[in-house]
């Protein structure tokens, strides 16, 4: 396989998930989707709510992330993250509960922008799942 | 002397010490795997944390605007120590071991005249430092409902002190933990935390070229707090591993002595047994003679 490229996804309590054959990863970085492809240049982002879909030759692995930091180079990626799910394990009742956190979030007083940004796209993206 | 019967009673409550100590060494045996476990696994996100952040100031070349947390804010007179101890006692010297060091820390930075805070997560680092220390403890942090070391724990207390930082309530924090080597040693650590201790890497001069999306400081300003909780989340999960193997290896020293002091016992009672024999036989060869 020529055109991959090494992926490690890293949450606090343990290594997630760690391949070597990726051909392509879109991360939801702050800024907009962004796709990353082999030898992309060295980058450092960070991740809003959304979902990261990691592409394995034909296959699609598609996983929500709360937050996160990319780092990419010299073909590998590390995303490291507080809270990723793989929506196929996502369950009803915890994609509820989820919502209502930010919509909690959402209430709280003095709020800056960012951090309703981040709410307010994490409701949309957990509703979208819904 | 002690009569057969009371020797008998130490016997049996000796023996029945060592079960409780045996089993609470089996207990921790099995949670220290499971704690050496997750604090293995919990590393490679702080190493990797690490390694971000230290690419990430390498390419700061504006030192002086660069956020507080990384650069501290300028002044050193108030310091801020986080103790982390264990909820739980019986664990041989795991809690005096931190509390010791972080004691002599304590008195450096009075006897230099500083304004000191402490702040002290798991109780037993609490009751020792209260003596002492009460007036400067400002939070007493436990997690004692929470079975397993998680970061959302760690990620409250560290919100907390970044909060504490940003009011400008001290200026320099550190971190006390025990850092896991193996199951009889464990080392007390001090951690700097705020301002964030580049470590003498510039022999690393092959500097990456990054690309920032959005700005370096803008990102160093999301992941420095992170960074902070991340710390404490890998000292919590440091001091768990500890605590399990510093309570297994005292309950192991426990058992055996227990052990050894039964035999002991053991031998005197037996002793006075056949003392006792010995001495009806006497009184009734005597008496028979004297007829």
């Amino acid at each position: 396989m020529s055109d991959s490229f090494n992926l490690e996804i890293v949450n606090p309590e343990k290594l997630f998930l760690s391949l070597d054959n990726v051909s392509e990863v879109v991360v939801p970085a702050f800024e907009g989707d962004m796709g990353i492809l082999k030898d992309h240049i060295s980058i450092i982002s960070f991740l809003k709510p959304g979902i990261v879909k990691v592409f394995t030759g034909n296959e699609v692995k598609e996983l929500y992330v709360e937050d996160g930091i990319i780092e990419f180079s010299e073909n590998s990626l590390s995303i490291l993250t507080s809270r990723i799910i793989d929506i196929k394990e996502i369950k009803k009742d915890d994609l509820s509960s989820m919502i209502n956190e930010a919509n909690e979030a959402l209430k709280e007083e003095n709020l800056d922008d960012q951090k309703r940004f981040i709410a307010n796209q994490k409701i949309d993206v957990l509703n979208r799942l819904n | 002397m002690a009569s057969l019967d009371d020797l008998k009673k130490r016997i049996t409550s000796v023996k029945s010490t060592q079960k409780i100590t045996k089993a609470m060494k089996m207990v921790a045996a099995a949670k220290l795997r499971k704690a050496q476990e997750s604090a293995e696994k919990g590393r490679p996100y702080s190493d990797k944390m690490h390694n971000i952040i230290l690419n990430l100031s390498k390419n700061i070349n504006d030192k002086e605007n660069a956020p507080k947390l990384l650069a501290g804010s300028g002044k050193d007179n108030v310091h801020l120590c986080v103790v982390m101890t264990s909820d739980r006692g019986l664990c041989g010297g795991f809690n005096s071991n931190i509390t010791k060091k972080a004691k002599s820390y304590f008195k450096k930075i009075l006897d230099s005249g500083k304004e000191l805070k402490i702040v002290t997560v798991g109780s037993k680092g609490f009751d020792q430092l209260k003596r002492a220390y009460k007036e400067h403890i400002i939070e007493n942090i436990s997690f004692k409902e929470s079975k397993n070391v998680n970061y959302f724990d760690a990620d409250k207390v560290g919100k907390m002190i970044i909060e504490k930082f940003e009011k400008g309530e001290f200026d320099v924090c550190t971190i006390f933990f025990n850092k896991f080597k193996n199951v009889i040693t464990q080392i007390p650590q001090e951690q700097q935390i705020i301002p964030l201790k580049s470590e003498n890497s510039e022999d690393k001069n092959d500097v990456m070229n990054y690309e920032f999306e959005p700005e370096e400081d803008e990102i160093l300003n999301n992941l420095l707090p992170k960074n902070i909780s991340t710390q404490i989340f890998k000292a919590m999960l440091e001091n768990s591993a500890s605590e399990q193997g510093s309570r297994m290896s005292a309950m192991d020293n426990a058992t055996r002595n227990a052990g050894e002091m039964v035999e002991k016992l053991t031998i005197e009672y037996n002793r006075s047994r056949q003392a006792a024999i010995t001495k009806e036989l006497i009184e009734i060869i005597s008496g028979a003679e004297s007829l």
